[in-house]
Protein backbone atom coordinates (compact mmCIF):
# COMPACT_ATOMS: atom_id res chain seq x y z
CA UNK A 1 0.00 0.00 0.00
CA UNK A 2 2.64 2.53 1.03
CA UNK A 3 6.29 2.24 1.79
CA UNK A 4 7.14 2.11 5.47
CA UNK A 5 10.12 4.00 6.70
CA UNK A 6 11.77 3.20 9.99
CA UNK A 7 11.88 6.85 10.86
CA UNK A 8 8.11 7.09 10.96
CA UNK A 9 6.88 8.45 14.25
CA UNK A 10 5.02 6.02 16.42
CA UNK A 11 2.68 6.96 19.19
CA UNK A 12 1.41 5.23 22.29
CA UNK A 13 -1.95 4.09 23.43
CA UNK A 14 -2.90 5.04 26.96
CA UNK A 15 -5.54 3.85 29.35
CA UNK A 16 -7.52 5.14 32.29
CA UNK A 17 -9.62 2.48 33.96
CA UNK A 18 -10.19 0.05 36.75
CA UNK A 19 -7.47 -2.37 37.77
CA UNK A 20 -8.69 -5.27 35.62
CA UNK A 21 -9.00 -3.31 32.41
CA UNK A 22 -5.66 -1.59 32.84
CA UNK A 23 -4.06 -4.89 33.72
CA UNK A 24 -5.47 -6.56 30.63
CA UNK A 25 -4.20 -3.87 28.31
CA UNK A 26 -0.81 -3.85 29.99
CA UNK A 27 -0.73 -7.57 29.31
CA UNK A 28 -1.33 -6.72 25.66
CA UNK A 29 1.76 -4.56 25.88
CA UNK A 30 0.60 -0.98 25.61
CA UNK A 31 2.10 0.21 28.89
CA UNK A 32 5.17 2.43 28.91
CA UNK A 33 7.11 4.28 31.57
CA UNK A 34 9.26 7.08 30.18
CA UNK A 35 12.43 8.70 31.52
CA UNK A 36 10.46 11.02 33.78
CA UNK A 37 8.77 8.00 35.36
CA UNK A 38 5.52 9.05 33.74
CA UNK A 39 3.14 6.23 32.95
CA UNK A 40 0.66 6.13 30.10
CA UNK A 41 -1.89 4.30 32.24
CA UNK A 42 -3.86 5.20 35.32
CA UNK A 43 -5.65 2.85 37.67
CA UNK A 44 -8.88 4.21 39.08
CA UNK A 45 -9.82 2.61 42.38
CA UNK A 46 -13.00 3.11 44.33
CA UNK A 47 -11.44 5.80 46.50
CA UNK A 48 -9.66 7.70 43.69
CA UNK A 49 -10.86 11.33 43.78
CA UNK A 50 -12.51 12.77 40.66
CA UNK A 51 -9.96 15.60 40.58
CA UNK A 52 -7.17 13.04 40.14
CA UNK A 53 -9.01 11.45 37.22
CA UNK A 54 -9.59 14.84 35.64
CA UNK A 55 -5.97 15.76 36.03
CA UNK A 56 -4.81 12.49 34.50
CA UNK A 57 -7.23 12.86 31.61
CA UNK A 58 -5.93 16.35 30.89
CA UNK A 59 -2.32 15.21 31.19
CA UNK A 60 -2.78 12.24 28.86
CA UNK A 61 -4.78 14.14 26.24
CA UNK A 62 -2.18 16.90 26.13
CA UNK A 63 0.79 14.58 25.74
CA UNK A 64 2.38 14.68 22.32
CA UNK A 65 3.30 11.01 22.12
CA UNK A 66 -0.16 9.58 22.72
CA UNK A 67 -2.55 8.76 19.90
CA UNK A 68 -5.39 7.02 21.70
CA UNK A 69 -6.77 7.41 25.21
CA UNK A 70 -8.84 4.43 26.26
CA UNK A 71 -11.14 5.10 29.18
CA UNK A 72 -13.61 2.89 31.04
CA UNK A 73 -17.15 4.07 30.61
CA UNK A 74 -17.89 4.31 34.33
CA UNK A 75 -14.74 6.40 34.75
CA UNK A 76 -15.71 8.61 31.83
CA UNK A 77 -19.09 9.03 33.48
CA UNK A 78 -17.39 10.66 36.46
CA UNK A 79 -15.75 13.28 34.25
CA UNK A 80 -18.48 13.37 31.61
CA UNK A 81 -18.34 17.15 31.18
CA UNK A 82 -14.62 17.06 30.50
CA UNK A 83 -14.90 14.15 28.07
CA UNK A 84 -17.82 15.70 26.25
CA UNK A 85 -16.09 19.04 25.85
CA UNK A 86 -12.96 17.33 24.54
CA UNK A 87 -13.10 17.71 20.78
CA UNK A 88 -9.54 17.41 19.49
CA UNK A 89 -9.05 14.67 16.88
CA UNK A 90 -5.76 13.41 18.29
CA UNK A 91 -5.49 11.77 20.75
CA UNK A 92 -8.80 10.07 20.19
CA UNK A 93 -10.72 9.31 23.35
CA UNK A 94 -12.43 5.92 23.34
CA UNK A 95 -14.85 4.64 25.91
CA UNK A 96 -14.92 0.93 26.58
CA UNK A 97 -17.07 -1.19 28.86
CA UNK A 98 -15.67 -2.33 32.18
CA UNK A 99 -16.00 -5.60 33.98
CA UNK A 100 -18.72 -4.81 36.44
CA UNK A 101 -20.64 -2.02 34.73
CA UNK A 102 -23.05 -2.66 31.87
CA UNK A 103 -22.06 -1.01 28.61
CA UNK A 104 -24.47 1.72 27.62
CA UNK A 105 -23.67 2.92 24.12
CA UNK A 106 -26.02 5.89 24.30
CA UNK A 107 -23.85 7.48 27.01
CA UNK A 108 -20.79 7.63 24.75
CA UNK A 109 -19.87 11.18 23.72
CA UNK A 110 -19.10 10.26 20.12
CA UNK A 111 -22.13 8.03 19.77
CA UNK A 112 -24.29 10.85 21.09
CA UNK A 113 -22.99 13.17 18.41
CA UNK A 114 -23.29 10.53 15.69
CA UNK A 115 -26.87 9.77 16.65
CA UNK A 116 -27.68 13.45 16.67
CA UNK A 117 -26.33 13.77 13.15
CA UNK A 118 -28.21 10.78 11.88
CA UNK A 119 -31.35 12.25 13.38
CA UNK A 120 -31.92 9.31 15.69
CA UNK A 121 -32.41 11.59 18.67
CA UNK A 122 -29.88 12.71 21.20
CA UNK B 1 -33.87 49.29 0.73
CA UNK B 2 -33.45 46.43 3.16
CA UNK B 3 -30.41 46.40 5.40
CA UNK B 4 -28.71 43.63 3.41
CA UNK B 5 -29.64 45.20 0.10
CA UNK B 6 -28.12 48.52 1.10
CA UNK B 7 -24.84 46.88 1.99
CA UNK B 8 -22.22 47.58 -0.62
CA UNK B 9 -18.52 48.20 -0.99
CA UNK B 10 -17.29 51.74 -0.69
CA UNK B 11 -15.94 52.35 -4.19
CA UNK B 12 -15.70 55.13 -6.73
CA UNK B 13 -18.31 54.43 -9.43
CA UNK B 14 -16.37 54.21 -12.66
CA UNK B 15 -16.13 51.85 -15.59
CA UNK B 16 -12.86 50.42 -14.34
CA UNK B 17 -14.17 49.62 -10.85
CA UNK B 18 -17.23 48.08 -12.47
CA UNK B 19 -14.99 45.67 -14.40
CA UNK B 20 -13.01 44.90 -11.27
CA UNK B 21 -16.09 44.26 -9.14
CA UNK B 22 -17.62 42.11 -11.86
CA UNK B 23 -14.42 40.05 -11.89
CA UNK B 24 -14.61 39.61 -8.14
CA UNK B 25 -18.26 38.65 -8.38
CA UNK B 26 -17.44 35.98 -10.95
CA UNK B 27 -14.67 34.72 -8.67
CA UNK B 28 -16.98 34.61 -5.67
CA UNK B 29 -19.59 32.68 -7.64
CA UNK B 30 -16.99 30.18 -8.83
CA UNK B 31 -15.64 29.77 -5.31
CA UNK B 32 -19.12 29.32 -3.97
CA UNK B 33 -19.94 26.50 -6.35
CA UNK B 34 -16.59 24.82 -5.68
CA UNK B 35 -16.94 25.05 -1.91
CA UNK B 36 -20.43 23.69 -2.23
CA UNK B 37 -19.04 20.69 -4.07
CA UNK B 38 -16.34 20.22 -1.43
CA UNK B 39 -18.94 20.37 1.30
CA UNK B 40 -21.03 17.77 -0.50
CA UNK B 41 -18.05 15.45 -0.92
CA UNK B 42 -17.15 15.75 2.75
CA UNK B 43 -20.74 15.17 3.82
CA UNK B 44 -20.95 12.00 1.74
CA UNK B 45 -17.77 10.72 3.37
CA UNK B 46 -18.96 11.72 6.82
CA UNK B 47 -22.26 9.93 6.34
CA UNK B 48 -20.50 6.73 5.37
CA UNK B 49 -18.24 7.02 8.41
CA UNK B 50 -21.10 7.64 10.82
CA UNK B 51 -22.53 4.18 10.20
CA UNK B 52 -19.11 2.58 10.52
CA UNK B 53 -18.51 4.35 13.82
CA UNK B 54 -21.74 2.99 15.27
CA UNK B 55 -20.99 -0.53 14.03
CA UNK B 56 -17.47 -0.40 15.37
CA UNK B 57 -18.66 0.86 18.74
CA UNK B 58 -20.95 -2.13 19.02
CA UNK B 59 -18.16 -4.43 17.98
CA UNK B 60 -15.87 -2.87 20.58
CA UNK B 61 -18.31 -3.80 23.32
CA UNK B 62 -18.20 -7.45 22.27
CA UNK B 63 -14.43 -7.61 21.85
CA UNK B 64 -13.83 -5.99 25.22
CA UNK B 65 -16.22 -8.38 26.91
CA UNK B 66 -14.35 -11.28 25.34
CA UNK B 67 -11.08 -9.88 26.65
CA UNK B 68 -12.42 -9.28 30.14
CA UNK B 69 -13.82 -12.80 30.30
CA UNK B 70 -10.45 -14.25 29.39
CA UNK B 71 -8.88 -12.05 32.06
CA UNK B 72 -11.36 -13.38 34.60
CA UNK B 73 -10.46 -16.92 33.56
CA UNK B 74 -6.78 -16.17 33.95
CA UNK B 75 -7.35 -14.63 37.33
CA UNK B 76 -9.36 -17.62 38.44
CA UNK B 77 -6.65 -19.99 37.33
CA UNK B 78 -3.52 -18.10 38.35
CA UNK B 79 -4.72 -16.05 41.27
CA UNK B 80 -5.28 -12.34 41.85
CA UNK B 81 -1.67 -11.41 42.47
CA UNK B 82 -0.41 -11.77 38.90
CA UNK B 83 -1.96 -8.38 38.22
CA UNK B 84 0.48 -6.83 40.65
CA UNK B 85 3.38 -8.35 38.78
CA UNK B 86 2.06 -6.97 35.53
CA UNK B 87 1.49 -3.51 36.99
CA UNK B 88 4.97 -3.53 38.47
CA UNK B 89 6.86 -4.81 35.44
CA UNK B 90 5.85 -2.19 32.88
CA UNK B 91 8.77 -0.81 30.95
CA UNK B 92 8.62 -0.17 27.22
CA UNK B 93 5.49 -0.38 25.19
CA UNK B 94 5.37 -3.23 22.71
CA UNK B 95 2.22 -2.08 20.98
CA UNK B 96 2.23 1.31 19.38
CA UNK B 97 0.42 3.24 16.70
CA UNK B 98 1.90 4.90 13.65
CA UNK B 99 0.12 7.02 11.17
CA UNK B 100 0.21 8.23 7.65
CA UNK B 101 -2.18 10.80 6.33
CA UNK B 102 -4.82 10.56 3.68
CA UNK B 103 -6.44 13.41 1.81
CA UNK B 104 -10.19 13.75 1.37
CA UNK B 105 -11.21 16.86 -0.56
CA UNK B 106 -8.40 18.86 0.96
CA UNK B 107 -8.83 17.57 4.51
CA UNK B 108 -5.96 15.56 5.94
CA UNK B 109 -7.13 12.45 7.73
CA UNK B 110 -4.69 10.30 9.67
CA UNK B 111 -4.77 6.57 9.04
CA UNK B 112 -3.67 4.60 12.10
CA UNK B 113 -1.57 1.55 11.90
CA UNK B 114 -0.66 -0.91 14.59
CA UNK B 115 3.03 -1.35 15.32
CA UNK B 116 4.29 -4.15 17.50
CA UNK B 117 7.73 -3.62 18.95
CA UNK B 118 9.94 -6.63 19.61
CA UNK B 119 12.18 -6.94 22.61
CA UNK B 120 15.22 -5.85 20.63
CA UNK B 121 13.46 -2.67 19.56
CA UNK B 122 12.60 -3.49 15.96
CA UNK B 123 9.20 -2.34 14.91
CA UNK B 124 6.89 -4.56 12.92
CA UNK B 125 4.27 -2.70 11.06
CA UNK B 126 1.09 -4.67 10.89
CA UNK B 127 -1.13 -4.41 7.88
CA UNK B 128 -3.36 -1.40 7.97
CA UNK B 129 -5.74 -1.77 10.87
CA UNK B 130 -8.72 -1.45 8.59
CA UNK B 131 -7.73 -4.62 6.81
CA UNK B 132 -7.02 -6.73 9.85
CA UNK B 133 -10.05 -5.80 11.80
CA UNK B 134 -12.58 -6.16 9.04
CA UNK B 135 -12.26 -9.90 8.63
CA UNK B 136 -9.54 -11.15 10.92
CA UNK B 137 -10.47 -10.39 14.48
CA UNK B 138 -13.77 -12.08 15.01
CA UNK B 139 -12.43 -15.30 13.53
CA UNK B 140 -9.29 -15.21 15.62
CA UNK B 141 -11.22 -14.40 18.77
CA UNK B 142 -13.51 -17.34 18.22
CA UNK B 143 -10.49 -19.53 17.55
CA UNK B 144 -8.98 -18.34 20.80
CA UNK B 145 -12.18 -19.17 22.58
CA UNK B 146 -12.39 -22.65 21.13
CA UNK B 147 -8.76 -23.23 22.12
CA UNK B 148 -9.64 -22.13 25.60
CA UNK B 149 -12.58 -24.48 25.83
CA UNK B 150 -10.45 -27.22 24.39
CA UNK B 151 -7.85 -26.68 27.05
CA UNK B 152 -10.53 -26.76 29.72
CA UNK B 153 -11.87 -30.02 28.49
CA UNK B 154 -8.60 -31.81 27.95
CA UNK B 155 -6.70 -30.50 30.90
CA UNK B 156 -9.30 -30.15 33.60
CA UNK B 157 -7.53 -30.34 36.87
CA UNK B 158 -4.37 -28.79 35.52
CA UNK B 159 -4.52 -25.03 35.52
CA UNK B 160 -2.29 -24.16 32.53
CA UNK B 161 -1.87 -20.72 34.06
CA UNK B 162 0.74 -19.43 31.66
CA UNK B 163 -1.34 -20.31 28.66
CA UNK B 164 -4.37 -18.62 30.16
CA UNK B 165 -2.41 -15.45 30.67
CA UNK B 166 -1.11 -15.67 27.11
CA UNK B 167 -4.64 -16.10 25.78
CA UNK B 168 -5.76 -13.18 27.88
CA UNK B 169 -2.94 -11.03 26.50
CA UNK B 170 -3.83 -12.11 22.99
CA UNK B 171 -7.47 -11.19 23.48
CA UNK B 172 -6.55 -7.79 24.83
CA UNK B 173 -4.28 -7.29 21.84
CA UNK B 174 -7.27 -7.99 19.61
CA UNK B 175 -9.28 -5.52 21.62
CA UNK B 176 -6.50 -2.97 21.17
CA UNK B 177 -6.60 -3.63 17.41
CA UNK B 178 -10.30 -2.93 17.29
CA UNK B 179 -9.83 0.13 19.44
CA UNK B 180 -7.12 1.47 17.15
CA UNK B 181 -9.36 1.15 14.12
CA UNK B 182 -12.18 2.72 16.10
CA UNK B 183 -9.85 5.55 17.07
CA UNK B 184 -9.07 6.06 13.40
CA UNK B 185 -12.75 6.27 12.52
CA UNK B 186 -13.44 8.56 15.42
CA UNK B 187 -10.58 10.88 14.54
CA UNK B 188 -11.77 10.88 10.98
CA UNK B 189 -15.27 11.66 12.15
CA UNK B 190 -14.14 14.56 14.35
CA UNK B 191 -11.98 16.07 11.63
CA UNK B 192 -14.59 15.71 8.92
CA UNK B 193 -17.28 17.09 11.18
CA UNK B 194 -15.15 20.14 11.82
CA UNK B 195 -14.22 20.50 8.13
CA UNK B 196 -17.86 20.26 7.02
CA UNK B 197 -18.82 22.94 9.52
CA UNK B 198 -16.06 25.27 8.34
CA UNK B 199 -16.88 24.67 4.68
CA UNK B 200 -20.58 25.27 5.24
CA UNK B 201 -19.78 28.44 7.10
CA UNK B 202 -17.72 29.63 4.14
CA UNK B 203 -20.41 28.66 1.64
CA UNK B 204 -23.00 30.56 3.65
CA UNK B 205 -20.75 33.57 4.07
CA UNK B 206 -20.20 33.74 0.32
CA UNK B 207 -23.85 33.14 -0.45
CA UNK B 208 -25.36 35.54 2.05
CA UNK B 209 -22.75 38.23 2.56
CA UNK B 210 -20.06 38.48 -0.09
CA UNK B 211 -22.07 37.82 -3.25
CA UNK B 212 -25.01 40.11 -2.34
CA UNK B 213 -22.58 42.84 -1.39
CA UNK B 214 -20.78 42.57 -4.73
CA UNK B 215 -24.08 42.46 -6.60
CA UNK B 216 -25.23 45.56 -4.75
CA UNK B 217 -21.99 47.29 -5.64
CA UNK B 218 -22.39 46.38 -9.31
CA UNK B 219 -25.97 47.65 -9.27
CA UNK B 220 -24.85 50.83 -7.54
CA UNK B 221 -22.07 51.49 -10.05
CA UNK B 222 -24.39 50.82 -12.99
CA UNK B 223 -27.03 53.18 -11.64
CA UNK B 224 -24.41 55.84 -10.98
CA UNK B 225 -23.04 55.47 -14.51
CA UNK B 226 -26.57 55.68 -15.94
CA UNK B 227 -27.14 58.78 -13.92
CA UNK B 228 -23.97 60.30 -15.29
CA UNK B 229 -25.00 59.36 -18.80
CA UNK B 230 -28.40 60.99 -18.37
CA UNK B 231 -26.77 64.12 -17.03
CA UNK B 232 -24.42 64.15 -19.97
CA UNK B 233 -27.31 63.68 -22.40
CA UNK B 234 -29.29 66.44 -20.74
CA UNK B 235 -26.32 68.75 -20.89
CA UNK B 236 -25.80 67.99 -24.57
CA UNK B 237 -29.45 68.64 -25.30
CA UNK B 238 -29.25 71.88 -23.38
CA UNK B 239 -26.24 73.02 -25.33
CA UNK B 240 -27.83 71.96 -28.58
CA UNK B 241 -31.00 73.91 -27.84
CA UNK B 242 -29.00 76.87 -26.82
CA UNK B 243 -26.98 76.68 -30.04
CA UNK B 244 -30.08 76.34 -32.14
CA UNK B 245 -31.66 79.30 -30.50
CA UNK B 246 -28.47 81.25 -30.95
CA UNK B 247 -28.22 80.39 -34.60
CA UNK B 248 -31.87 81.23 -35.15
CA UNK B 249 -31.39 84.56 -33.48
CA UNK B 250 -28.31 85.19 -35.50
CA UNK B 251 -30.22 84.31 -38.65
CA UNK B 252 -33.00 86.69 -37.76
CA UNK B 253 -30.51 89.37 -36.98
CA UNK B 254 -28.73 88.78 -40.21
CA UNK B 255 -31.95 88.88 -42.17
CA UNK B 256 -32.96 92.05 -40.43
CA UNK B 257 -29.61 93.53 -41.19
CA UNK B 258 -29.90 92.40 -44.74
CA UNK B 259 -33.29 93.91 -45.05
CA UNK B 260 -32.18 97.22 -43.61
CA UNK B 261 -29.16 97.21 -45.78
CA UNK B 262 -31.26 96.49 -48.83
CA UNK B 263 -33.66 99.24 -47.93
CA UNK B 264 -30.83 101.56 -47.32
CA UNK B 265 -29.04 100.65 -50.50
CA UNK B 266 -32.19 101.07 -52.66
CA UNK B 267 -32.63 104.45 -51.15
CA UNK B 268 -29.02 105.21 -51.92
CA UNK B 269 -29.44 103.94 -55.43
CA UNK B 270 -32.45 106.17 -55.90
CA UNK B 271 -30.66 109.16 -54.64
CA UNK B 272 -27.70 108.23 -56.67
CA UNK B 273 -29.82 107.86 -59.70
CA UNK B 274 -31.48 111.27 -59.25
CA UNK B 275 -28.10 112.70 -58.73
CA UNK B 276 -26.99 111.01 -61.85
CA UNK B 277 -29.90 112.33 -63.69
CA UNK B 278 -29.10 115.77 -62.49
CA UNK B 279 -25.54 115.26 -63.47
CA UNK B 280 -26.65 113.81 -66.77
CA UNK B 281 -28.85 116.78 -67.30
CA UNK B 282 -25.98 118.92 -66.47
CA UNK B 283 -23.67 117.11 -68.79
CA UNK B 284 -26.22 117.00 -71.55
CA UNK B 285 -26.63 120.65 -70.97
CA UNK B 286 -22.91 120.84 -71.32
CA UNK B 287 -22.93 118.98 -74.54
CA UNK B 288 -25.59 121.07 -76.22
CA UNK B 289 -24.35 123.90 -78.42
CA UNK B 290 -25.12 127.28 -77.27
CA UNK B 291 -26.48 129.49 -79.98
CA UNK B 292 -26.39 133.01 -79.31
Amino acid sequence: MQSHTKTKRTKLLSIIGDEDTVCGFLLAGIGEVNQHKETNYFVVKKDTPVSAIEETFKRLTSREDIAVVIINQHVAEKIRELVHSYRAPIPAVLEIPSKDQPYDLSQDSTVKRVRQMLGLGA
Amino acid sequence: MASAAGDRLNVVPSRMTLTQIKGRLAGANKGHSMLKKKSDALTVRLRSILKQVLEKKNQTGDVCREALISLAVAKYVVGEDFKLHILESVDKSSLKVSFHSENIAGVTIPVFEKVSVDDDGTENYGESVQDTVGNGVSKEVSEGLSNKFHSFVSLSGLSKGGQQIATCGENFRKAADTLISLAELQTCFTLLDEAVKITNRRVNALENVVIPRLENTVAYIISELDELEREEFFRLKLVQNWKERESKNAQQLREQLERTRQGFSSFEMDSYRTEERVVEGLSSNDDSDIIF
